[in-house]
């Protein structure tokens, strides 16, 4: 019996800047290696999402970008929330992170509207932060590379995702790096995350498959799958640890 | 006097002189380019600027003129200052006009010294975000070149972020019909956008076909000997350039001969033949420079070596290497550079075979050259700027021995 996982991207075709299909072609890659068959949907404005969501990605835009998907994304925002509380495995970067908590206001004082899944709201801010960042994930280094302008601020009772151990993170400030509720992450580090960090990439499989098959472990396929999974988390591993010695 | 000033620290292209003559008259730079008869152009954009304006540069030459330029790499107004204080001559630029490239930034602070007669916008793609940001700043920033220019500003029909900036009096370059095809663009990548079919607007000079190196552009053919389709477009924006800046002066027959003759710039494109056997080398800096060097440079036959550093010239995120599909590559033979294990988890991902991984650049050509010389086979490596750099110091020592 083929077991299916549908991995849905939102708005690939405005909030994609920083290499975020990455995200989607490494976990789709390994999903596969896992056994699973995927099914990818690219989910645009005014479109339906399919009726078995096991994950959803979203990237990352310019203003611009976030200002054509903004109404949408508030027409969305109760099914989200619905698949948030139902335990669906999500992970946002940078923009659309941003819209998950519950406002972006811009320089000129104009408040865009999220969908407000984070208890958090983010500022346009003076300078961007750029460069390496690193983060502490349950005892595990993220790394990364942070854009970003805007200062997202938790507020109390809202979990961050990581914290900051080289970089800006949220704000610069409290060393907290996205947020996290239910099985929904946001962060603002791209390199693209999953690819660089495959323990997240796993975990979000196992979220799915745990919630869809009843899995406890992820299975290699067969022997060969095994061997290419063994290849990539070497080939990751190399490339963290030159990322983490790399200079701000 | 200046100009024997900065003389006396020599290093051409190295923006010293031109910070000393821009203490000594800051207006020194408007001043020696407001004299040149033909003017002052600027060309900028994120792909093709030291191409495109090597082209301008020896088209214009072939039709008699006395060009000054700026050396690729000295691209900000002290850079060019420092060439101009170099080339003076009893107190004035012996030129009659000056063709300058210049980053989308430096743009910006030099036409606000001196507004270009004419201008060329070639394209704004997604490059190097860690630096300017976001692609829409880009273009604002190119726009603002539009408007400080005096003449005629040459447009990229195709971009449609280029297309759509305001000026005064604008030509446009372009391609029509199937060739198209040879071009991508930046959404696409994602399916969820189609190719843009040509633009509609007029264009004085389109590129019409090409087939293997032969370009055919609405005013006629010529064999190239710059490769890539990329550079064949950027052929027909340095033409529609050239055509505004040469009235009725301009012979097409005279343009397309001189541009059968051009060879590619400094690490862009350019050929090496090592024991006999044909190695290209080609600079890749952004996802749409990469995609479209893969697209139209690639032969299934060589033998591929990528190189990714992460100096602020190449770029500090690796994200980018993402937004390229790599697909079409059957197998890279080696990857090298700080950041080669970035490269080679992109490749493995998408199920491209990487045979060899050796961060150590100099290690990485020897070991690439020794398993390839002698088999017949044309050699192809794809490099970032800086990493550019120390593979072509490595390939002229290697010549030389």
């Amino acid at each position: 019996m083929s077991r299916t996982l549908t991995i849905v991207m939102l708005y690939p075709a405005e909030m994609n800047i920083y290499g975020d299909h990455g995200n989607l072609e490494f976990l789709t890659r390994r999903a596969e290696l896992y056994g699973f068959t995927v099914n990818t949907v690219a989910y645009e404005p005014g479109d339906r999402l399919p009726d078995n969501v096991d994950i959803i990605l979203g990237g990352g835009g310019q203003d611009s970008g976030q200002t054509k998907i903004t109404d949408d994304l508030v027409k969305l925002a109760p099914t989200l929330h619905k698949l948030a509380q139902d335990g669906v495995p999500m992970l946002v970067i940078c923009g659309l992170y941003q819209l998950f908590g519950h406002y972006f206001l811009t320089t000129d004082g104009v408040k865009i509207p999220g969908i407000g899944l984070f208890d958090a709201h983010t500022t346009a801010g003076d300078e961007r932060l750029i460069g390496n960042i690193m983060t502490e994930w349950e005892g595990y280094q993220l790394v990364g590379y942070e854009n970003h302008s805007g200062l997202t601020h938790l507020n109390d009772g809202q979990a961050a995702f990581a914290s900051v151990l080289k970089g800006a993170g949220n704000n610069g400030q409290d060393t907290t790096e996205g947020a996290r509720i239910y099985n929904v992450f946001g962060s603002y580090l791209h390199g693209p995350l999953l690819p660089k960090n495959p323990k997240l990439a796993d975990e979000l499989l196992l979220l799915a498959a745990k919630r869809r098959f009843n899995d406890t472990i992820l299975n290699f396929q067969n022997d060969h799958a095994k061997k290419t999974l063994q290849l990539l988390d070497n080939l990751a591993e190399k490339a963290r640890l030159i990322a983490i010695a790399r200079s701000r | 006097m200046v100009s024997k000033a900065s003389r006396l620290r020599g290093g051409h292209g190295s923006a010293l002189p031109g910070l000393v003559v821009e203490k000594v008259s800051p207006h020194f730079l408007r001043d020696a380019l407001a004299q040149l008869p033909y003017g002052v152009v600027v060309i900028s954009g994120t792909n093709g600027k030291t191409t495109t304006t090597k082209i301008v540069v020896e088209l214009l030459r072939a039709a008699g003129l006395k060009v000054f330029t700026n050396p690729s790499g000295s691209n900000f107004t002290r850079g060019i200052a420092s060439v101009a204080a170099l080339e003076m001559k009893r107190g004035r630029l012996d030129a009659d006009i000056a063709v300058v490239e210049l980053d989308e930034a430096h743009a910006v602070h030099f036409v606000r010294q001196v507004p270009p007669k004419y201008s060329l916008i070639l394209n704004v793609l997604r490059d190097q975000l860690d630096r300017f940001g976001e692609i829409d700043t880009t273009a604002k920033l190119l726009a603002q070149i539009a408007e400080r220019t005096t003449g005629t500003v040459v447009l990229n029909r195709e971009d449609p972020l280029v297309a759509t900036i305001p000026a005064g009096k604008k030509v446009y370059f372009g391609y029509s019909g199937s060739v198209a095809e040879l071009f991508p663009n930046d959404d696409e990548l994602y399916g969820a956008k189609k190719r843009s079919p040509p633009g509609k607007l007029a264009a004085t000079v389109t590129l019409d076909g090409l087939d293997g190196s032969l370009a055919t552009f609405n005013i006629g053919s010529a064999e190239l000997l710059l490769r890539g389709a990329h550079n064949a477009l950027n052929a027909a924006a340095a033409l529609a350039l050239v055509r505004e800046i040469l009235g009725d002066r301009f012979s097409a027959e005279e343009s397309l001969q001189a541009l059968s003759q051009i060879r590619p710039a400094f690490g862009r494109g350019e050929s090496f033949m090592i024991n006999g056997q044909p190695l290209e080398l080609i600079l890749v800096k952004n996802p749409s420079g990469f995609r479209i060097s893969l697209a139209s440079q690639n032969n299934a036959r060589a033998a591929t070596m990528i190189a990714i550093n992460d100096q602020y010239a190449d770029g500090r995120d690796m994200s980018w290497l993402w937004d390229v599909d790599f697909s079409i590559l059957p197998s890279v033979e080696m990857v090298s550079g700080v950041r080669a294990y970035d490269m080679a988890l992109r490749l493995e991902t998408s199920g491209v075979d990487v045979r060899m991984v050796e961060t150590d650049l100099p290690a990485a050509i020897d070991t690439f050259l020794t398993k390839n010389i002698g088999h017949d086979r044309p050699m192809q490596l794809y490099a970032t700027y800086t990493a550019m750099l120390k593979i072509r110091k490595a390939l002229k020592a290697r010549r030389q021995t």
